[in-house]
């Protein structure tokens, strides 16, 4: 977009002005956005852009004097709709800066890798559709090491040196809990895509986000109730002992345990470990489920571990997707896993869930139908996480077109915050390849569909999705009562 | 379940992770026996070790011939390092530390710029589950536990049966006189760091199949080597293998009691003792090996 782009601002303004009293705009970002997409993608300076979505209710014209653009508002109550005639062209704008805050280093480095191909995937598609309001994304990648003091210095590199007008966050959670804070205290907003508790739970501040992957506690809630009448009442659980693994203690024993389920033992497991059989002693001889969630690079010897210590008298086994990302289910000593059960947030493999906006995100990052590299099918990604970057990247773009977002001053930052708060929905589409997603601008948080998978003939098949609306908890966080 | 479930397999992993931490240690305590100095980038030949045999493993297809090249060509940089560096700035103990911490991270970075972040499984050259009747066991492990102590055996008989040996020891009582009678000391020097290399890269060949050859696998190995050795006694073979079952021990029955938080607090708690009631360490002298 050029000269002249109509604002979210702008649009609801224009509504408040001519449409009826009452019409309820409080929506986020529009639907078909796909179609915008792949609309905008053949764009060049100086040609017209059209883009139509339908439209229902009373509609706004507005054209701004000086610029080829005409916009049209159509609303009706829990709907906003945006037709767009614009021209791109002008001089080239300057680039929009987004710092990128990743685990290219250390226990997160699989993860990492996958994250950055994700990412500059989603930036080469924006820069090849126009950028982010006519601006090209200029990616700075700054490694932390996966080290939570890394993240801070990582932080504060692309901030204060690179002068990033965002940032685009880590993924593991004690990372992001020493790097979100710095973030707020610069005033430079965060994306988290990490699916811990951490920015929902009120923890962080007003300039953190995470609309791009649903957190552990929703994930835990949407899925509880299937472990519980499925596996059993019995249940074990092994963790990491570290942020994000007391997200799953706390949570799912919560859920569970109000479902009738006793949680019998806990047991917490440093991230680092490198050997793990001697903690199955610890599992109870009367478990009935041993729910699991492992990360870093020992997870598969974990996993093996517990196939040998258990063998056929294992209890049911639920284990979350992370103690197998990047992880090919072949590997030799995997065999045990066969007919026990995982959480996956994206299922690896297409077969799971094969949508034409799944089948487009996947052919873009460069992922097989068996969730690997295509051209190394023993580069197996960590698929069910790094989605988060994509989805967040289009929602970063959505929320400064709509509010205007220019320079990096406090009056567009608190336009581009409390518009991106004022975001309700994502539509499942080639932007939401995940699915659906419900955004509650409150806790800064969305919540989406959860997939629980059974291990069949070394993958993964699909048994349950859950609704949007099994993993939404009451909370009162309200990040918006935060002053900016 | 009984009592007899957890000591057994605390023992069992004890003794597991004891042998080839010795066969680790074995190499820092060689090297420093003999040569004087630390070499901080010991355990990244532990890692080179692991990720050459991925490579040998996964293009080439034998084990066995993994846990022969391996050695080799880490020995072989170990030697080029040795005449390159080492000998440059004269062996000077100070020097050493901050060339050999140098050399750590550079070899983390070459392999994390080719062998990428990722953990990659070799899959073990033979592998059956040892059922205990309460729970199962890896045979491989059990297995890694034989061919450490074969090797360690051989380094024993290497050094108290050999002319090589012979000249090993002789430079370590005194490298002067040793120099005097006409042994080759700058040869001697070089053959041991090699060895101590090799003999590193050796443990972690036999460790991939369980743990999977990863970039900074080299880290924990060379922690776990300077507590067995300090525990031990620097240079002394005896000395590390009993501190090697110390440790392991500890490791292995207090992890399954308790947890292995507190396993490794009465490690560093060890370190700290020896070091104060006995700096040598149990076993070393400073004259013998």
């Amino acid at each position: 977009m050029s000269i002249g782009k109509i604002s979210r601002r702008d649009a609801i303004k224009a509504i408040t002005r001519s449409a009826a009293a009452g019409v309820a705009v409080g929506v986020g970002v529009v639907g078909g956005v796909g179609g915008y997409l792949v609309g905008s993608s053949s764009a060049r300076p100086g040609q017209t852009v059209t883009v139509t979505q339908t439209a229902a209710g009373a509609t706004v014209t507005q054209t701004i004097p000086g610029a080829t653009v005409t916009q049209t508002v159509t609303a009706a109550p829990s709907t906003v709709t945006v037709t767009r005639t614009e021209t791109v062209g002008g001089p080239a704008k300057e680039p929009i800066k987004i710092g990128f805050e990743v685990h290219r280093t250390g226990i997160g480095a699989v993860y990492g890798a996958w994250y950055e191909r994700t990412t500059r995937a989603a930036v080469a598609l924006i820069n090849e559709m126009g950028g982010i309001d006519g601006r090209p994304i200029e990616l700075i990648a700054e490694d932390d090491g996966t080290d939570p003091q890394r993240g801070v210095q990582a932080v504060e590199k692309l901030v204060l040196e690179h002068k990033v007008d965002f940032i685009l966050g880590a993924l593991f959670s004690n990372v992001v809990l020493a790097a979100a804070p710095r973030a707020g205290e610069l005033k430079k907003p965060y994306f988290a895509v990490s699916e811990g508790y951490h920015v929902p739970s009120g923890q962080l501040n007003r300039y953190s986000f995470q609309p791009g992957i649903t957190d552990v506690r929703s994930q835990l809630t949407a899925i509880a109730g299937w472990v519980v009448n499925n596996l059993g009442k019995k249940i074990t659980m092994i963790y990491p002992d570290y942020a994000f693994g007391y997200d799953h203690r706390d949570w799912f024993g919560k859920a569970a345990t109000e479902l009738g389920a006793t949680i019998i033992e806990r047991i917490p497991i440093p991230p680092t470990e490198t050997s793990f059989t001697k903690y199955f002693p610890r599992v109870p001889a009367d478990t009935e489920v041993l729910y699991h969630v492992m990360v870093g690079p020992a997870v598969l010897t974990f996993v093996k571990e517990m196939g040998e210590y258990f063998g056929s008298r294992r209890p049911e086994i639920f284990g979350f997707v992370d103690s197998l990302e990047g992880v090919p289910l072949n590997s030799p000593g995997l065999e045990f896993l066969e007919g026990t059960y995982f959480w996956e947030a994206f299922p690896r493999y297409l077969d799971g869930y094969d949508t034409p906006y799944h089948r487009y995100y996947r052919n873009k990052v460069g992922v097989d139908e068996n969730g690997a590299d295509v051209n190394d099918p023993k580069n197996v990604s960590t698929y069910s996480h790094m989605f988060s970057c994509w989805e967040t990247l289009f929602i970063l773009k959505e929320a400064v077109e709509q509010s205007g977002y220019r320079r990096q001053t406090p009056d567009d930052y608190r336009a581009f915050i409390t518009t991106l708060e004022n975001f309700e929905w994502f539509n499942e589409g080639n932007q939401h390849p995940q699915g659906a997603k419900k955004f509650d601008g409150r806790l800064h948080q969305c919540f989406g569909q959860q997939f629980i998978s059974k291990v069949e003939n070394s993958k993964f098949r699909v048994v349950h999705r859950t609704r949007i609306e099994d993993s939404v908890y009451e909370s009162d966080v309200d990040y918006t009562k935060q002053p900016l | 379940m009984g009592i007899e479930v957890p000591i057994t397999l605390g023992i069992l992993d004890g003794v597991v992770v004891a042998m080839v931490a010795a066969l680790t240690a074995l190499g820092l305590s060689l090297v420093f026996g003999i040569m004087r100095i630390v070499n901080v980038s010991h355990g990244e030949f532990y890692m080179l070790g692991a990720i050459i045999a991925w490579f040998v493993v996964t293009y080439l297809g034998s084990f066995l011939l993994a846990l022969v090249l391996a050695p080799l060509a880490v020995g072989g940089l170990a030697t080029a390092v040795e005449r390159t560096i080492l000998k440059k700035i004269r062996y000077d103990p100070e020097s050493t530390i901050v060339a050999t911490i140098g050399l750590l991270y550079a070899i983390q970075q070459v392999v994390l710029a080719t062998f990428g972040p990722y953990a990659r499984e070799v899959s073990p050259p033979f592998y059956f589950r040892v059922d205990l009747g309460f729970f199962g066991y890896s045979g491989y492990k059990v297995g890694v536990a034989v061919i450490s102590a074969i090797l360690i055996a051989a380094v024993y008989l290497l050094i108290y049966k050999t002319r090589l040996g012979l000249f090993m020891r002789a430079t370590q009582q005194d490298t002067e006189i040793a120099q005097a009678f006409g042994v080759p000391v700058r040869k001697v020097y070089t053959v041991s760091f090699a060895l101590g290399a090799a003999l590193a890269a050796a443990a972690g060949v036999l460790i991939v199949p369980i743990q999977q050859a990863y970039y900074l696998m080299g880290l924990d190995a060379l922690l776990l080597s300077f507590i067995i050795v300090i525990v031990g006694g620097l240079g002394s073979i005896k000395g590390t293998l009993v501190a090697a079952l110390i440790v392991g021990l500890l490791d292995g029955v207090v992890s399954v009691f308790f947890s292995p938080t507190l396993s490794r607090i009465l490690s560093s708690l060890l370190v700290a003792g020896v070091i104060l009631v006995r700096p040598r360490g149990l076993f070393g002298s400073g004259k013998t090996m």
